[in-house]
């Protein structure tokens, strides 16, 4: 045996040593698919930011048991068919251990079916839609619904205010706003209160004069607007260039600084429910907003606080479980590991409740956290005491 | 509230009778379906944003320059796209796709620059002032909307009765070929009826962009279905049908909504655009071309 051959044999017994251990370092892939451009890339940009501050962070403390985390992310435009495209490309060619996203419950509806057939952890931090973990077992948010945050948004509204009536305007052609309708209009009646009027207007929409008129002759005691914060800013403007002086309640759309900014003093005295509250001094909080801040020179938002908080849930659980380096069944130990997860961090306590499902269908897991009350005065969103 | 109502679709008509009138003028000289009206549109309220916003320019100066803008944007889009769509005689069709390409193309310029969310203009750049009739409400601001859209179509049908350059137009519109040979220079003034449509077009963008504080890179997108749907109610190509039709459909929303519901606010008034199709193809005036000035 000459050396060249030895040399031959000595590489060909070295080389799948080499594959295994690169197979072994390699980094912790996880998907995150968000809407970067498009009219939802308001609430996808700041999403992203919270998962790359995360991660950054994450990985400069060592990783998951020495191993860093990488974001693979994908851009799905706020649209259904892309976040399916996404979807299968981030599962089936970057072979991720599982996805974040997409940014819209709509979009959700249409990729998370992939995530429950081919078994890995489809993770909304921004779907608040009902039904969204009915989609199957591996569905999971971090997100509380409307459904959670409304309730108890209106019971603080109606003792603080007193208001008894109560007139509604929102969008019809929207999965978001339609199914925020549903669940204002349930609470109302829940808590007996008398809707004077219902109006509505579709996507796209700049002019809300006539149906804000029709509203102000029923005179009610406040304005309930389960819309998207540049409508809902739209809205109030127009509403007391009309004369209009009720407050204004709404749901998640509204947990925007954007809404503030364009409404102005229009916005004054709105009341709205979010699971975050950007004053909150826990240190969780103002570390990850001072963190925000320094990263990205901006404010940070709700949906930045949620995507930061759910990289931390998805790292606490691969630190109680051992990858073993086979795709599926590290898929599956995920899941497995994340309904056990709590966590503490800027949007406080988080854990996870085991949703409802349909028919006794296995189902996902839902977000289990109180929300805040806020109401704006003086251009800030203070916490409703 | 009826009063109220009235004047709500006093003030949203004459917007849309502002945005028909250069979408109007385009299709009755130059014969082509310019769908990048819309994209103009929203470039004119983003420019004179930028101005107002970043060189914290008084809005008497930004409003002109924004138009303006807006029509160097509708010069280039005719020189660069219908031109040697002209040129090669090229079939109707083929400009509506090309602007509809143009029209993305600026809307995802607009994101890229301006950022996907909804901006407005500062509060207070237009004086807040408010006159009130009982429970009636008008702001200085939709009265000058309603003045400025009027104004505007004036001086569009009398450029078009009353001088050469009208003269040159309505001749354009009758024949293309004729006119050429009788001297008329007819690409200078395609170039020139593109530039004042889409400074029409800008000057709708800023109004809209001040009076409902919404200038987003999409918003030209609905304003066009309305904009088409206010033109074909008064007849393609005809300027005062175009601004009937603006104040028409202006009324029919307000209305459906008054009498009937908001849900049906588009219903109503796009099923009166399709009962007008029936009864009257050509529309409220329309004879078909710019021909009756």
């Amino acid at each position: 045996m000459n050396i060249k051959t030895s040399c031959r044999l000595l590489m060909a017994g070295l080389l799948p040593l080499f594959f295994f251990s690169l197979a072994h370092a390699a980094d912790i892939k996880i998907g995150v698919a968000e809407a970067l451009t498009g009219p939802a890339s308001q609430y996808g940009i700041p999403i992203r930011n919270g998962f790359e501050l995360a991660a950054d962070e994450i990985n400069a403390q060592g990783g998951i048991h020495g191993v860093p985390i990488q974001l693979v992310v994908e851009d799905e435009r706020g649209k259904k068919e892309e976040a399916i495209n996404v979807y299968k490309k981030l599962a089936f060619r970057d072979k991720v251990l599982m996805i974040f996203g997409p940014t819209l419950s709509n979009s959700m509806f249409a990729a998370g079916p992939i995530a429950n057939a081919a078994h890995f952890v489809a993770f909304g931090t921004s779907n608040t839609a009902t039904g969204i973990t009915d989609m199957g077992p591996y569905t999971f948010r971090s997100s509380p619904m409307e459904s959670d945050v409304v309730p108890v948004t209106l019971k603080s509204a109606i003792s603080h205010l007193h208001i008894r009536t109560a007139g509604i305007i929102y969008g019809n052609d929207d999965a978001f706003t339609k199914s925020g309708y549903d669940v204002f209009r349930k609470s109302l009646e829940d808590q007996h209160m008398v809707i004077a009027g219902t109006e509505t207007y579709s996507r796209g929409d700049v002019d809300f004069k006539p149906q804000l008129t029709k509203l102000m002759a029923l005179h009610p005691d406040a304005i309930i607007c389960p819309c998207l914060s540049e409508e809902g800013a739209n809205i109030m403007l127009q509403a007391r260039s009309l004369g209009m002086k009720q407050p204004f309640i709404g749901g998640n759309g509204f947990n925007s600084p954007q809404l503030i900014q364009n409404a102005g003093k229009a916005a004054e005295g709105t009341i709205v429910g979010s699971p975050w509250f950007s004053d909150n001094p826990s240190p969780e909080n103002q570390h990850f907003i001072s963190a925000y801040r320094k990263k990205y020179g901006t404010p940070p938002n709700q949906f930045s606080a949620q995507s930061y908080d759910a990289l931390y849930i998805v790292a606490d659980a691969l630190n109680h479980i051992a990858l073993s380096g086979n795709l599926n069944s590290d898929r599956q130990s995920l899941r497995d590991a994340l309904p056990k997860t709590t966590h503490i961090g800027a949007t406080g306590k988080f854990a996870f409740r085991p949703a409802h499902g349909q028919d006794k269908k296995p189902a996902g897991y839902d977000a289990d956290q109180l929300p805040f009350v806020y109401v704006i005065k003086n251009g800030q969103f203070v916490l409703m005491k | 509230m009826w009063e109220q109502q009235l004047v709500n679709a006093i003030s949203l008509g004459s917007v849309y009778a502002l945005f028909a009138l250069g979408f109007t003028l385009v299709f009755g000289v130059l014969g082509v379906i310019n769908l990048s009206h819309g994209g103009i549109f929203m470039w004119g309220a983003y420019t004179s944003l930028a101005l107002v916003t970043w060189f914290s320019m008084p809005l008497w100066i930004a409003f002109p320059a924004g138009m303006l803008c807006a029509g160097c944007l509708g010069l280039l889009i005719d020189i660069l796209i219908l031109k040697p769509l002209r040129n090669r005689q090229a079939n109707h069709l083929m400009p509506m796709i090309a602007t509809i390409g143009a029209t993305i193309l600026m809307t995802s310029l607009a994101q890229g620059v301006f950022g996907a969310d909804n901006q407005r203009y500062p509060a207070n750049l237009f004086p807040d002032l408010e006159f009130q009739w009982g429970e009636t409400r008008l702001t200085l601001l939709q009265i000058s909307i309603t003045v400025l859209s009027l104004l505007l179509t004036a001086v569009m049908v009398w450029m078009l009765k009353r001088t050469r350059m009208g003269l040159a137009l309505r001749a354009i519109a009758e024949s293309r070929q004729t006119s050429a040979l009788l001297g008329i220079p007819v690409e200078r003034l395609f170039h020139m009826t593109s530039f004042m449509a889409a400074a029409l077009g800008g000057a709708a963008g800023i109004l809209i962009g001040l009076s409902f504080n919404a200038i987003s890179p999409f918003m030209g997108q609905s304003m066009l279905h309305k904009g088409i749907a206010a033109v074909i109610l008064g007849g393609l190509g005809d300027v005062r049908g175009a601004v009937l039709g603006g104040f028409f459909l202006g009324a029919s929303e307000v209305f459906a909504v008054t009498f009937l519901s908001s849900d049906y606010r588009d219903a109503f008034s796009f099923g009166l655009l399709f009962l007008m199709l029936l009864w009257r193809p050509q529309g409220l005036f329309g004879t078909g071309k710019l021909r009756e000035g």
